[in-house]
């Protein structure tokens, strides 16, 4: 979330899309809620009518996979009607920067941006570059007059996405997206301001990254980034899971963000230099320009004494990728599948449910020699070898299955959607031989240490010169047991060695005060830089608990703390005029007070004086190294501007916006070079049934933690499949009854539960059904409850994240017994 | 009179089913062995073992869908029919504290049941089948006297749930009335002078599975005994609770 979820109650309009906030995160009903006390109004777009579009004003239903058309809409009708925040727009986004002159659209080219290169399914982005003046600065146009400047592409682009079209791509009746959006952009002025939660309803396509861009892009339209109630926020499915992303449980990722080096990069210097930006620009503040303090804080956090200048701070022991190489779940369980694993662990998740295409995980597992499931419940994936349709005396895999404590038996952080990294206790000792995970971790850690001293390997540096100290050693230099602060103090960082800044000296073994301190000289440390203030000489920020807030807005200072350096809102210098006046008056979230010449309320963006100082001044969108928000965004994989593409398993001949049926630049596993279970069947009469997968409140993910508590079976004791009663009808299938559910991949038992919460769609004159059903159950337990409705799920991912497309795949739905 | 009162905002309500929930885990029920039969209300019906119960309800109405979700359980009526129906048979078998919660004891295994769920209008009561016992919500009077506030009301994380002293909680909710009203015209609160836990619906009856019996089937008013309330015999500290508490917002607890 760049706003936290207590803001939500700030907004006037809440957009719920691509989440399904009241069933998967209920507490944020509780900010809603008191929006909604307060006049705001909920909008709810899902194809479904869901426990969320119960408390709507107004509900719109959508085709899975067809976000793009919607959102696109919404842009033309913001440029259509004027009704775009226009001094926002030119002071704080590229809106009035000019494109290279050749640079092509869509609209040019049949649905491709320049450059592809059809054979690599890749972009050449040269042209999508900005115009240079002599200085090295991007040519403006303020007026957004000129054809190249960003406004005037994107209005030329977004032409073509008219109500007609849209309605036709998308299924939602016309009258439902005009009301859309003429809601939502009725706060694209000052005083106003809209959120939108999103969640895996969004990102689980193959267009998911531009799903997310096409809202950013309204978000800036409409000056809702930086401001109280606004913002882009994603609501992230588990409690620590913005925690575990920050610190890279991605494989393109080292903590705080930074970039997973590859072969090619073998200096320091090198790597360095690729991931730091530059400018020429005095008034970017340009924030990664500070890249190397940060990656050698990291090094030194890693590797401690170890790590010199004259070794490059031990960059070198620094596991690397090929260069172009993919290392995502759904390459990862590939290259399982392919045999060429022999150990993998399976560390507080359940892939053979949560995965898309389950039979090809199950299969998976199967080649592999080992597998370590640690987890707190037995689970599909410990349990694997005799699941439906193995036969365990076929299968090598030996199974090692540790049992974890729970959250609650341990201490440590969380850090929640909103940012807030928040310090919990331990409530209890975990029962048996279950332990934290930290400890296993340590056990490893020794043990594998061991055998590199022992019997030496490939890379032994990487393992023999990190460091692990984390609580007093005893004989032998190992550690008892973790002391989980000591963790939580590596990743903030220490000073290693007597140094001044700006006047002050800061002792050699104290905590660094903030990542404003970090050098890239190793005299310090920092696990993180973004967590770098989250546990300083002042004590353990995250565990504060004041519930003081003096800002009226609910940003709660002194509660916990969030990251970057307890800023609550982020972006947050957009939430001023040029003189650092609020534009909401009502909900300040920073000012600029004239006479102590500093900014008052949350902690800003930056401490510069507001933009009328001019070069004392920067620019408001401070991580970007033009200082200003990417309404045109030429970082992505598939174009600088979202275009609609379908789903790449769709119901469709044709794709109605452009001649591209399908994401040009998505990763194709063929089912020709690995497994006829990498299949897709779009337009296909077998499999004509659009289908979704989703969460619901009475089990958690893939059920591992709820399916063993008799209250949640209770509630929920069996795998459903959600239609509509025209598709129930066509198919002689009443309410009540068990069907098939079934894909090119595999099948479910599942209820039927027809309702009216499901309509079929119109699209392009034809009738389009939809479907849709959780995906929590498992053959585990219970043992009536049904399985995965991943085993219908795709291999396919996005463009930019490969996230797999779990939320628009093509089904056919048969009574039991026909 | 009872000292304290609930009020259910229905339009609030999102059917989470956190109360149905903490309800099991304070009053130790266990879990029934269900089965989906093409809804998500589960268990299908309040029962011994279930206190409280989401009931879901589709509406379809001129292309447009309403879900209505419902939290039925004992609204403690300040003169309860239950009561006074049991009272001519068995005294002693269903009781009153003196906070208002109404309270069935084992004693109801003397009762018929038939006649006791007939008495309540809003067709609360259930019996086990081989105990005979009847059972039903308690107002977690357990709780209350302990300075605690119910069980379902302290997990209800959207706000639905208030809990506090009967005037202050009247006041509440006339004042949240005015507000939804404004949204929701039809919007109105259920037998508000009769109950301790007061609902307020933002949409017809009709459009709720809910069972509210005919005004004429209760027994006449003045038929009623009245009660005297034995005074001081609070727990110390009890006056904590005075104020207005939701789920969601435990501090003052």
């Amino acid at each position: 979330m760049t706003n936290h979820w207590i803001d939500i109650r700030n907004a006037d309009v809440i957009l719920v899309m691509g989440s399904n906030a009241a069933e998967n995160h209920p507490i944020s009903f509780k900010w809603v809620n008191k929006a909604i006390d307060g006049g705001a109004t909920l909008l709810s777009v899902d194809p479904r009518f869901t426990r969320t579009s119960a408390k709507a004003h107004v509900y719109a239903p959508i085709r899975s996979g067809t976000d793009i058309a919607f959102l696109g809409g919404m842009i033309k009708y913001i440029i259509d009607n004027k009704r775009y925040f226009e001094e926002y727009v030119r002071l704080y986004t590229n809106a009035s920067f000019l494109v290279n002159q050749k640079f092509k659209m869509p609209v040019e080219l049949d649905g491709l941006f320049s450059g592809y290169d059809a054979k690599n399914r890749k972009y050449d982005k040269s042209t999508w570059a900005f115009q240079m003046d002599g200085n090295g600065l991007i040519k403006k146009d303020p007026t957004l007059q000129d054809p190249n400047c960003v406004f005037q592409l994107l209005k030329k682009h977004y032409s073509r996405y008219t109500p007609d079209l849209v309605s036709t791509i998308t299924g939602t009746p016309k009258d439902k997206l005009q009301k859309i959006y003429e809601v939502y952009s009725s706060t694209g002025k000052p005083g106003k301001a809209a959120t939108i939660m999103y969640a895996m309803g969004w990102t689980q396509h193959t267009v998911g990254t531009q799903n997310i861009r096409t809202m950013a892009i309204i978000q800036l339209l409409l000056g809702n980034m930086g401001v109280a109630g606004g913002g882009v926020n994603a609501l992230r499915g588990e409690s620590n899971v913005q925690g575990s992303t920050d610190h890279c449980l991605l494989f393109h990722i080292l903590p705080g963000y930074l970039r997973t080096p590859s072969a090619s990069l073998s200096t320091l210097k090198e790597y360095n230099d690729k991931f730091t930006p530059k400018t020429k620009d005095p008034m970017s503040a340009n924030w990664w320009g500070n890249y190397p303090k940060y990656s050698v804080s990291l090094l030194k956090s890693f590797f401690g004494e170890n790590a010199t200048k004259a070794n490059d701070f031990g960059y070198a022991w620094l596991p690397k990728l090929d260069d172009g190489q993919n290392a995502s779940w759904l390459v990862l369980f590939d290259e399982m599948y392919k045999g060429n694993f022999s150990g993998f662990f399976a560390w507080g998740q359940n892939p053979t449910c949560s995965g898309a295409n389950a039979n090809k995980v199950r299969l998976g597992l199967a080649k592999l020699d080992w597998l370590v499931n640690v987890n707190i419940f037995p689970n599909e994936t410990a349990e694997f070898w005799h699941g439906p349709g193995m036969k365990p005396q076929n299968i090598k895999t030996e199974v090692f299955l540790l049992p974890a404590a729970v959250s609650f038996e341990k201490e440590g952080s969380l850090t929640n959607s909103g940012r807030w990294a928040q310090w919990r206790y331990k409530g209890g000792n975990p029962p048996g031989e279950a332990w934290p995970d930290a400890e296993i971790m340590t056990e490893l850690y020794y043990r594998v240490k061991a055998l590199y001293k022992k019997e030496g390997g490939a890379y032994p540096d990487t393992v023999l010169k990190t460091t692990w100290d984390y609580g007093p050693k005893g004989p032998g230099g190992k550690i008892k047991h973790v002391d989980i602060h000591m963790v939580a103090k590596e990743i903030n960082g220490y000073f290693l060695e007597d140094k001044t800044i700006r006047g002050t000296l800061y002792k050699k073994g104290s905590l660094v005060p903030s990542f404003a301190f970090l050098q890239d000289d190793g005299s310090t440390s920092s696990g993180n830089w973004l967590y770098c203030q989250s546990y300083t000489e002042k004590g353990n920020m995250m565990a504060r608990r004041s519930r003081k807030d003096e800002s009226g807005i609910g940003l709660y200072l002194e509660w916990a703390w969030a990251w970057p350096v307890n800023r609550r809102i982020i972006y947050n210098r957009a939430s001023v005029d040029k003189n650092g006046n609020p534009w909401d008056k009502e909900h300040p979230v920073i000012q600029w007070d004239q006479g102590t010449k500093k900014w008052k309320g949350d902690v800003p963006d930056g401490g510069w004086p507001p933009l009328s100082a001019g070069e004392q001044s920067r620019y408001a969108f401070i991580m970007k190294p033009e200082g200003h928000a990417h309404i045109f965004g030429p970082g992505l994989a598939d174009g600088p501007f979202p275009e609609h593409y379908e789903p790449y398993e769709c119901p469709i001949e044709k794709n109605l916006m452009n001649a591209q049926k399908f994401n040009p630049t998505i990763k194709i596993f063929s089912p020709e070079t690995t497994t006829p279970l990498d299949v897709v069947f779009s337009c296909d009469p077998r499999f004509p049934i659009v289908a979704t997968t989703y969460r619901m409140v009475e089990h958690w993910q893939t059920g591992v933690m709820t399916r063993w508590q008799p209250w949640l079976v209770e509630t929920q004791p069996q795998l459903w499949v959600e239609m509509s009663k025209e598709l129930a009808s066509l198919r002689g299938i009443k309410n009540g009854e068990k069907v098939f559910v079934q894909s090119a991949r595999g099948q479910v038992e599942a209820v039927a539960m027809v309702t009216d919460r499901f309509k079929p769609f119109n699209i392009a004159g034809q009738t389009i059904h939809q479907i849709g059903l959780p995906w929590c159950f498992g053959w585990v337990t219970p043992s009536d409850g049904g399985d995965s409705a991943n085993l219908l799920t795709p291999s396919i991912g996005d463009a930019n994240t490969m996230i797999p497309e779990s939320k628009a795949f093509m089904v056919n739905v048969v009574r039991k017994g026909v | 009179m009872g000292k304290y009162a609930a009020l259910v905002d229905v339009s609030k309500c999102t059917a989470c089913r956190g109360c149905q929930i903490a309800c099991k885990q304070w009053n130790e029920l266990p879990g029934e062995k269900t089965v989906n039969v093409g809804t998500y209300q589960n268990p299908p019906d309040l029962s011994v073992t279930t206190f409280t119960l989401v009931r879901f309800k589709e509406i379809s109405d001129k292309g447009e869908v309403r879900w209505n979700f419902f939290k039925d359980q004992c609204r403690h009526c300040l003169e309860p029919p239950c009561k006074e129906a049991a009272d001519t048979a068995v005294k002693g078998a269903i009781t009153q504290d003196e906070n208002g919660c109404v309270l069935f004891t084992e004693k109801t295994r003397l009762l018929n049941i038939k006649e006791i769920r007939e008495a309540c209008p809003y067709d609360i009561p259930r019996q086990d089948p081989n105990t005979k016992i009847m059972d039903k919500c308690t107002f977690c009077a357990d709780r209350i006297a302990n300075n605690m506030i119910p069980a379902c009301i302290k997990t209800c994380p959207t706000g639905a749930l208030t809990f506090g002293l009967r005037d202050k909680i009247l006041e509440m909710a006339n004042k949240r009335l005015a507000e939804v009203k404004e949204r929701f015209p039809l919007t109105r609160l259920v037998d508000k002078e009769e109950v301790s836990w007061i609902y307020l619906l933002h949409r017809p009856e009709a459009e709720f599975q809910m069972t509210v019996r005919a005004k004429t089937t209760r027994p006449v008013t003045v038929a009623r005994r009245t009660f005297l309330k034995p005074l001081g015999t609070l727990v110390a500290g009890t006056a904590l609770l005075g104020s207005v508490t939701s789920g969601s917002d435990s501090s003052r607890e």
